[in-house]
């Protein structure tokens, strides 16, 4: 008997049940707090004809990046994609479709997904590219366009620490929209630095209840810095 | 003389007030938190879900958990919050931040902006610029007045695909700082040295000058 118990042991365990052409939902912003291990297992299985939706799409060679130059992403729903040679160059030859949406409907998508909301409106993208084709309706006087929720057949999600039952605390900007993913995936994947037992993580503390969690693994991570921005000491 | 990235920042905090919580975008924008005046509190707002986001780290304090927007390593300020993306841009749309500075290539006198894609060129994406320009009441926009090529930045209409529509009421350049209302550019200040000639020429949206235009002041 497995109860709560949401511990995985391999990562092709972790994976088990993807297929060509299914929706994947990513956390992560840039390299931070993204789910290095389960896109190195997705790169390794050869799934191909993805959607992913994710803020951005990694770098070249690291992140999400590491699933284009064997071209398995058919189609990615971002905010920001501009870190990554290989992707502009699928991009602009129609080999790779974009759907380019502002961070906060993006981040609205993922929750309204999880939350069994199917759409919801908002002013952001209001007369501009975004909102082509979409329903748009006045609320007090303003315009807003109706933008639709998204469900992930899986969602791939990293977190600092978890219990066994996966209960999760991320750690810093690391948390993003992990919390997000995780709530919004049919098979929800989180891996994880720490996994400890059930009781030991501080029930007021824990920023994602384990209901929303199918599978759990523990890792080690590179953690890869895009931007390493310092001061001097004793400044 | 055309203000320099730092002399624009540097006007952009004059705008600051104790007890603003502010998000600053990419480039210039960010700029102007090396400038907040000593004797007012301000919290910087990044979108990826931090609120009191501090100093560049030390060597030893870099954590690749802590980034800003722009993906730098940042730090945290006393008194700092932590916060999922959801939450983020509930601040920025929920109208919570009290002051948005952020770039642009184009702004019109409707107040459209165009920030983020050049057809055929360049297509990064919008980021959180939509959410911030929809969500925020103010709203300064730096950029320079013109291109290297000389052609103006205030337009009559944008030409590049919108971030926001009718959103944006200030914009501060290299050469003047302006209003948009009722369809037009006024004119408020002008960077040092800088003649109401110089920006009329290079400003091709309509613009108008009320009274003496008084030069921009740095201390």
């Amino acid at each position: 008997m497995s109860g709560f118990d949401k511990v995985v042991h391999s990562y092709e365990e972790a994976m088990a049940g993807l297929t060509d052409n299914m929706t994947i939902i990513a956390g992560g912003f840039g390299l931070c707090g993204i789910p290095e291990n389960l896109i190195s297992e997705i790169k390794h299985k050869g799934t191909r004809g993805l959607t992913l939706v994710s803020n951005n799409c990694g770098v070249d060679g690291f992140g999400l990046g590491l699933l284009l130059p064997d071209r398995q992403i058919s189609k990615i729903i971002a905010s920001y994609v501009g870190e990554n040679a290989e992707f502009e160059r699928q991009m602009m030859s129609g080999e790779l479709s974009v759907e380019l949406t502002p961070q906060g409907t993006l981040a609205e998508k993922m929750r309204a997904g999880g939350a069994g909301i199917p759409a919801f409106y908002t002013a952001t993208g209001v007369g501009t590219p975004v909102a082509e084709g979409k329903d748009e309706r006045q609320f007090n006087g303003r315009d807003y366009i109706l933008e639709e929720a998204i469900v992930g057949d899986f969602a791939i999600v990293k977190a600092w620490k978890a219990d066994r039952y996966g209960n999760l605390v991320f750690r810093k900007t690391a948390r993003n929209f992990n919390p997000l993913a995780a709530t919004a995936g049919k098979i929800t994947v989180v891996e994880v630095e720490e996994i400890v037992e059930p009781g030991q993580l501080d029930p007021d503390e824990i920023h994602t209840p384990g209901i929303y969690v199918n599978r759990l693994i523990q890792s080690t991570f590179e953690k890869r810095i895009e931007q390493r921005t310092t001061r001097p000491a004793g400044e | 003389m055309a203000l320099s990235r730092d002399q624009i920042a540097q006007r952009v905090a004059q705008e600051l007030q104790d007890g603003f919580y502010v998000n600053l975008g990419i480039g210039i924008p960010t700029l102007v938190a090396n400038f907040i005046p000593k004797d007012i509190e301000v919290m910087l707002q990044s979108e990826n879900g931090l609120l009191g986001m501090g100093a560049f780290p030390t060597e030893d304090e870099v954590d690749a958990d802590l980034i800003n927007a722009g993906k730098q390593t940042v730090t945290m300020a006393a008194g700092a919050s932590i916060f999922d993306s959801a939450e983020s841009f509930a601040m920025i749309r929920g109208g919570h931040v009290d002051l948005t500075v952020l770039g642009a290539f184009e702004v019109d006198v409707n107040g459209n902006i165009a920030s983020y894609m050049i057809p055929g060129k360049l297509i990064k994406g919008m980021g959180g610029a939509m959410d911030l320009v929809a969500g925020a009441d103010n709203i300064i926009v730096t950029m320079t007045h013109a291109s290297k090529h000389g052609e103006s930045k205030l337009l009559s209409n944008c030409t590049l695909p919108l971030t926001g529509k009718g959103c944006i009421k200030k914009v501060l350049t290299d050469l003047a700082f302006i209003e948009i209302k009722a369809g037009k550019f006024h004119l408020l200040e002008r960077a040092p040295g800088v003649s109401v000639a110089e920006i009329i020429e290079l400003t091709q949206g309509e613009l108008v000058i009320e009274g003496e235009i008084p030069e921009m002041k740095f201390s």
